[in-house]
């Protein structure tokens, strides 16, 4: 997830951080805990705190506008695949092969073929094509995982080996370059000050918020979690829903895709190497439960931030890559001991 | 005593633990509970529970859902903690740390999900925990010899102490439980409800196991829902009634069954079954049933239901009733035949086509297969009807939450909250909230697998009075009840179903519970 940050000169001091440190009018705060988002007390705490610990170990270098604007956009393509994994988590399933399908989707954009098609046509044939080979890849775990009964960890498992040796195949172990101006001139540019990777992962997750809490389709994949007997005996097209399920995560790998190449400017089979682990430790910590029925997107982008701003304070004072793994890792056990807690807390029986 | 009555008390979903024949020589109690208190939260499960138990007696704890039945349970067998209350132990004050505390004591607990490990051997489900072993090395062929001889004590030496216990049934995982309890040196077992999932034969057997458990002292605490039970192996019955022991040490022999039922419901039920008007002649044919077959389960399965239909499935557990609902709503694929709904051919073994037709099933397991615990009771009434309450994908809550209040109003559901957690419901509520379900949809064939278990007194009476009123406004209902008077009382029309066949179609009221039996018998020999 983290990638060299350059350090930028403070000069926009402001940012949204006594909101989350807590010191906002009682009345908002109040208003934000009682609403449905009320469950992420938690992650707002976590992330004021880590907010507060930047600010005092890297200061101004930390604490502005720009730096705030690095850490989400670092975070953005790794979130925009959390959004599609929350699903699937919630779901009761899992996606390991997201990491290597967003490398597989990279290098098959990049080939000379989809380039020159492009040069004829619009820059956004690399967007589609990078979408619909992650949306392909997905339905094949779809596929695989609801009508041949086989365990979305071992199904997703073999996607992930088998698209990263497809992704070698294609680019024969190159790193494919990208060349087309239109498309890297996007992702150079921005709106309103915002640079487009952090819209593209803003839009992604308001819309997998949407799509998670106010549709149909979000509530199928909630029962399904919960209860899949249940679901399956009212009536539901259960596995029509899984294969759905597993084409949106496959999809969202595909996005993700799209914004690796516009940030890299290249494609190769070793894009999104480990994301899968990322995306899993960020819903998780989000609050989604591992084992399914209970998803928040809002959680989940929380998750990525938290990790994110950790990896951002630990590069500022430059401490090594190894201690942030140490770090994540123990954050992953506290937050899922944490939720056990409540989980704990909230049962009853009599 | 009225069968009527006798009924009225077997389907009083109660709680009760029964202790054995005094068979001894003390008059101590081996088990004392006083003043026993415990709260969750603020909110109080136990107010005030006394209990005496004597070694090698049988004693009952009756008490309607909520009474407080499991929490005493888990208090004795080391899952919770009272916050007030003593608990005595051959005459000491004990303190129940943990369930390794429990089983140190000498008292075992049979839960109702049974907690066998289904792939390990029935010698290793046993010894599980405190494995004979000499130094961290495993002794078989010592465990093999304890098990045979504990499963011989129990009646079962015929069962192979290698044998996984994946492979056995419900009544066969409850006597490696049992053997597990007397592996230990327990002097107190505690059932709760182990009749549950057994058919009568195996009850029997199983009163057989209780009898030679407390004729060697140890003393059996039994829960059941049903209540004639208590009067075929229970001494003493103490009533649990709102977190509170409203009475104590009743003996079984000498107590009516309608005291029982006005201690635990403080009033009196004398009808628990609605007066079946009978079906119009020329009521249409709803659903038509014809040579349904799966392999190796049923066969041959033809029968019609009319609009205001009631037709009951009787038989024992294992007859198949349960996969003929299922073949029926296309939860099972059937190896042959058909079922019409109307005009209308169903898909077999699509669930999806039968819901669209209009055909509900209320499963066996409300909580494994119907419902959605952790969600609101409007997202589990609407689960099947969701697209409906949605314009292009996008939900109205708002009319969700709406619609499912109108149902708990009209079925009675207190307090009619649509945003409860499904999970807090008691099992009677919780029925009805899988009726809600299909009222919403606007079935026209219901199929009720076991719509009363795990319900309690007085809603099993609302429950017979919801399916009636199902019925009259003219819906065609199937119901499978492992009770086979509740079949008798509650449909208009009855198959008796014996090894995956019909053998008997006849209206109710011109058979009882023991002609049902006495076929089944017949059916089961030819």
């Amino acid at each position: 997830m983290s990638e060299p940050t350059p350090i930028p000169v403070a000069e926009v001091a402001v940012l949204g951080t006594p909101q989350l440190a807590g010191e906002a009018p009682p009345s908002a705060l109040r208003r934000f805990l009682s609403g449905g988002t009320g469950r992420n007390l938690g992650l707002v705490i976590a992330l004021a705190v880590i907010v507060g610990v930047g600010a005092l170990t890297a200061g101004d270098r930390f604490l502005n506008f720009e730096n705030f604007l690095t850490i989400v956009r670092a975070a953005s393509i790794v979130g925009v695949i959390t959004v599609g994994m929350t699903f699937v988590i919630t779901s009761g399933g899992i996606d390991l092969s997201v990491g290597s399908v967003l490398g597989l989707s990279t290098v098959v954009a990049s080939t000379a073929a989809v380039q020159a098609a492009a040069k004829e046509t619009s820059w956004l044939l690399l967007v589609v094509v990078a979408i619909a080979v992650g949306a392909a890849a997905g339905f094949v775990n779809g596929i695989v995982i609801a009508y041949g009964r086989v365990v979305p960890f071992m199904a997703t498992l073999a996607m992930l080996v088998a698209a990263s040796g497809l992704a070698e195949l294609i680019s024969d172990r190159k790193t494919l370059i990208i060349n087309n101006t239109d498309f890297l001139n996007f992702f150079r540019g921005g709106l309103l000050g915002v640079p487009a990777l952090i819209w593209i992962f803003a839009i992604v997750a308001v819309a997998g918020w949407f799509l998670l809490g106010r549709t149909t389709f979000g509530r199928r994949t909630v029962a399904l979690g919960g209860n899949y007997e249940a679901a399956r005996l009212a009536g539901l097209k259960v596995k029509r829903h899984i294969v759905a399920l597993y084409v949106l995560a496959g999809a969202t790998a595909g996005i993700a895709g799209f914004m690796m190449m516009g940030r890299t400017s290249v494609g190769t089979s070793t894009h999104g190497g480990g994301y899968e682990l990322d995306a899993i430790a960020a819903v998780v910590v989000g609050g989604t439960l591992l084992i399914g029925g209970r998803g928040t997107i809002v959680g989940t982008v929380f998750g990525v931030l938290i990790f994110q701003t950790l990896i951002n304070i630990f590069t500022q004072n430059n401490l090594s890559t190894s201690v942030q793994a140490i770090t994540k890792g123990v954050i992953i056990v506290v937050a899922v001991l944490l939720q056990q807690r409540f989980a704990a807390r909230g049962s009853r029986s009599t | 005593m009225s069968v009527n009555l006798c009924l009225v008390i077997v389907i009083s979903a109660s709680i009760c633990y029964v202790l054995g024949m005094v068979n001894g020589d003390t008059g101590t109690s081996l088990l004392s509970m006083r003043g026993i208190v415990k709260g969750f939260s603020g909110v109080a499960a136990l107010k005030g529970v006394d209990l005496d138990v004597r070694a090698g007696e049988v004693h009952c704890v009756l008490g309607q859902n909520g009474a407080g039945k499991s929490t005493l349970i888990k208090i004795l067998s080391g899952a919770y903690q009272p916050d007030a209350g003593e608990i005595l132990w051959n005459g000491e004050p004990v303190i129940i740390s943990s369930p390794f505390a429990a089983i140190g004591l000498g008292i075992a607990t049979m839960y109702q999900e049974l907690d066998v490990v289904n792939g390990l051997t029935i010698a290793e489900n046993i010894f599980l925990g405190h494995e004979t072993a000499t130094m961290g090395v495993l002794n078989r062929r010592r465990a093999t010899r304890e098990t045979r001889e504990l499963l011989t004590r129990l009646g079962h030496g015929d069962l192979s102490p290698n044998r996984e216990v994946g492979t056995l049934s419900a009544a066969g995982k409850q006597i490696v439980s049992m053997a597990r309890a007397l592996s230990h040196d327990t002097r107190l077992i505690v059932m709760d409800e182990p009749s549950a999932v057994l058919d009568a034969e195996e009850v029997r057997n199983l009163f057989r196991v209780v009898h030679e458990l407390t004729a060697q002292g140890i003393a059996v605490i039994y829960i059941s829902h049903r209540l004639e039970e208590i009067r075929q192996i229970g001494d003493r019955i103490t009533v649990l009634k709102d977190g509170m022991s409203v009475a104590s040490d009743l003996e079984v022999a000498s107590t009516p069954t309608p005291e029982l039922i006005h201690l635990m419901t403080g009033r009196t039920l004398e009808h628990a079954f609605p007066p079946r008007p009978g079906v119009a002649a020329d009521a249409p044919v709803v659903l038509d049933v014809e040579g349904l077959s799966l392999r190796a389960t049923f066969a041959d399965v033809s029968f019609q239901v009319r609009a205001g239909e009631v037709v009951g499935l009787a038989g024992l557990v294992g007859s198949g009733r349960s996969e003929i609902l299922e073949a029926i709503y296309g939860a099972r694929k059937p190896t042959a035949g058909t079922v019409r709904l109307g005009d209308r051919l169903l898909k077999p073994g699509s669930v999806r086509d039968a819901v669209s037709a209009g055909i509900g099933l209320s499963p066996e397991e409300r909580k494994s297969q119907g419902l959605l615990l952790e969600e609101p009771l409007y997202r589990n009434v609407t689960l099947s009807t969701i697209a409906r309450f949605a314009r292009l994908g996008v939900l109205d809550e708002r009319r969700e939450r709406r619609a499912t209040a109108e149902q708990l109003d009209a079925l009675e559901v207190r307090p009619s909250n649509p945003d409860r957690l499904a999970g807090t419901l008691s099992g009677g509520n919780q029925q009805k909230i899988m009726l809600a379900r299909w009222l919403v949809h606007g079935t026209k064939v219901l199929l009720l697998d076991e719509p009363t278990r795990g319900v309690d007194v007085g809603a099993r009476a609302e429950i017979y009075a919801l399916i009636r009123r199902l019925a009259e406004a003219g819906t065609a209902l199937v119901v499978v009840s492992s009770e086979i008077e509740e079949v008798l009382g509650l449909a208009d029309r009855v198959l008796v179903i014996s090894d995956g066949r019909v053998i008997e179609t006849t209206d109710a009221s011109a058979i009882d519970e023991h002609g049902v039996l006495d076929l089944v018998m017949k059916g089961t020999a030819a």
